[in-house]
């Protein structure tokens, strides 16, 4: 069934009718009735908002001088050091993740999975105006990654770490004495792992486990919600993809709490890497 | 009516009209040819559907984000007269621009406070478009190219905090690219750095540098992806991002 003003297109390489998805090509040019001239009306509000924030930008540089600090010194290390506020929520994954991952990994993730986003949501509702009901499932998703996940870190990284990296309420003076203890361990030695071979293989499982188990939970959710029709429009492509990155998105939640509630290091330990 | 009234005895009085010496006449030709005949409006298409006009639709926020962007390049080229790119002068030159250049802390204070909205606004903007779906066909391209605009836009800005060459901006640098040491194969601390045989002088971060740490050589770098190369880029995808608005037709709810 088509929705209104919406035309069936065959995905490339779709072979017959059995790959194919509805996308709407409807382009902002229904009955004229509909619109205005931009000048005056369009072109007055973009002249008037400008304006404003051209006046409360003025105001704010006469109110707060930008900082500049002691001359550059190489040898002398500020305690925290740390990175333009808008890195912070990376600076912060620092705590959780090995540099590799944290700094270079999740940061491709996060913009590889922003720019797939339209091509792995193949619902045509909600295609110009706000509405929650339409698609629930992409807002809450996208709410996970940036206000909970990006957002929040953000406020973390600034606000409540100091001296050390370490955790301080806003009402804690930064105490650069501060020593926390270091009593992370890692996940298989948590569950009784000793042995360094065995808790490479105990941490392979957990990770992989973590990934296929999700993923099989993920599809059994979805056909459940969506039905095996949709699935089979959505295809395996696609649900790899969005899958991968969804998991990912939870596993960082995921190791998050399991170091600030449980003292947990690594899951998986490698020779080459840790996870 | 009392506004028309004031409008008539503007426009008919002598001084107004020894300056102008005929009216707009405010037709549907010419609210189009206001638009299509200028330079600068004619981004615009010259009729839009109403619901777009409406800030509760579009919050402004790419509008926002685009004048931020013109904010801190006029004030940009007005700091770039009097700061020179070099470990001996580049502290010595922000001083004296906070003191002894007329407007010189204000244009530095607008350039700043600007580069943060602006990184602000783009994220506001992302919001709202992910909010409203725009970026379901036929859009899906200018999300990407959106998407590389937001990198960008940071990039922009980390390079820019460099430039001051105090303790805050080489310490935040340093921490923001030691990630760099670490990329998987390319970095000397990332996974795999053997089977590439990179080293602190001859990998990711080293090329970023211009050399093993942080130095007058960085400093020039960054000034110029910053000044240059940064701000060029941006310029092209943001000539992509508008002309696909404009060919893509602004979305909205369904007629
Ligand atoms: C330097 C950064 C950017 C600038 C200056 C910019 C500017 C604009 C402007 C002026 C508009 C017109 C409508 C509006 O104001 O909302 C627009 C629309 C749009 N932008 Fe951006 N943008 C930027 C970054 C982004 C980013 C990061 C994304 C998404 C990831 C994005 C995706 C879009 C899309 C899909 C549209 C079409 C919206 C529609 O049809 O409703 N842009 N942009």
């Amino acid at each position: 069934m088509a929705e209104e003003g919406s035309a069936v297109r065959a995905v490339a390489g779709g072979s017959t009718a059995a790959k194919q998805i509805e996308v709407p090509i409807r382009k902002a040019v229904g009955p004229g009735d509909d619109k205005v001239h931009t000048w005056p009306h369009l072109v007055r509000s973009e002249f008037i908002c400008a304006i404003l924030v051209t006046v409360l930008l003025i105001v704010w540089s006469l109110l707060s001088d930008a900082p500049l600090e002691e001359p550059a010194n190489p040898t002398k290390t500020p305690n925290p050091s740390k990175a333009p506020w808008y890195f912070l929520g990376l600076q912060e994954m620092l705590v959780f993740f090995d540099p590799w991952h944290a700094g270079v990994t999740l940061p491709s993730f996060i913009i590889v999975g922003l720019m797939v986003l339209p091509f792995i949501d193949i619902n045509p509702k909600g295609n110009g105006y706000y509405c929650f009901n339409d698609r629930k499932y992409e807002i809450m998703t996208f709410f996970l990654g940036f206000h909970i996940l990006w957002v929040s870190l953000i406020i973390i990284g600034t606000f409540l770490r100091g001296p050390g990296w370490n955790w301080f309420w806003f009402w804690q003076p930064w105490d650069v004495h501060k020593v926390e203890a270091m009593t992370a361990v890692n996940l298989p030695y948590l569950l009784g792992v000793r042995n360094p071979t065995l808790d490479f293989f105990v941490g392979a499982a957990l990770v992989i486990g973590f990934f296929v188990g999700g993923s099989a939970l993920m599809y059994w959710w979805v056909v459940h919600l969506k039905g095996r029709e949709f699935m089979r429009r959505w295809g395996g492509v696609r649900f790899g993809i969005t899958a991968f990155l969804f998991l990912n998105m939870w596993g960082v939640v995921l190791k998050m709490l399991m170091r600030h509630l449980f003292a947990i290091k690594y899951i998986w330990t490698t020779p080459w890497v840790n996870i | 009516m009392a506004w028309e009234d004031i409008k008539r005895q503007i426009t008919e009085s002598d001084v107004w009209q020894s300056m102008f010496r005929h009216g707009y006449e405010d037709t549907p030709r010419n609210r189009i040819l206001m638009v299509s005949g200028n330079v600068w409006l004619h981004l615009h298409p010259s009729k839009v559907r109403r619901h777009a006009v409406r800030m509760r639709f579009t919050w402004c926020m790419g509008g926002i984000t685009f004048l931020m962007f013109l904010v801190t390049t006029v004030t940009g080229v007005y700091l770039m007269f009097y700061y020179r790119p070099t470990a001996e002068y580049a502290y010595a030159d922000m001083k004296y621009l906070e003191f002894d250049m007329p407007f010189g802390m204000l244009m530095r204070n607008m350039h700043r406070w600007a580069a943060h909205a602006m990184v602000i606004a783009v994220w506001l903007h992302m919001f709202r478009v992910f909010l409203t779906g725009s970026y379901k066909p036929p859009r899906e391209f200018n999300w990407v190219v959106g998407v590389i605009l937001l990198v960008l836009t940071l990039l922009l800005s980390f390079t820019g905090y460099l430039l001051p060459w105090d303790q805050l901006s080489i310490w935040a640098v340093t921490v923001g690219s030691n990630m760099a040491r670490a990329t998987p194969f390319l970095g000397h601390e990332g996974p795999g750095h053997e089977l590439m045989g990179v080293n602190p002088i001859y990998d990711a971060r080293a090329f970023l540098f211009g050399g093993g740490e942080i130095g007058p050589h960085t400093l020039l770098r960054f000034y110029i992806l910053h000044c240059i190369f940064f701000p060029l880029i941006t310029s092209l995808f943001l000539a992509v991002h508008f002309w696909r608005i404009r060919r893509d037709g602004f979305s909205g709810p369904p007629l």
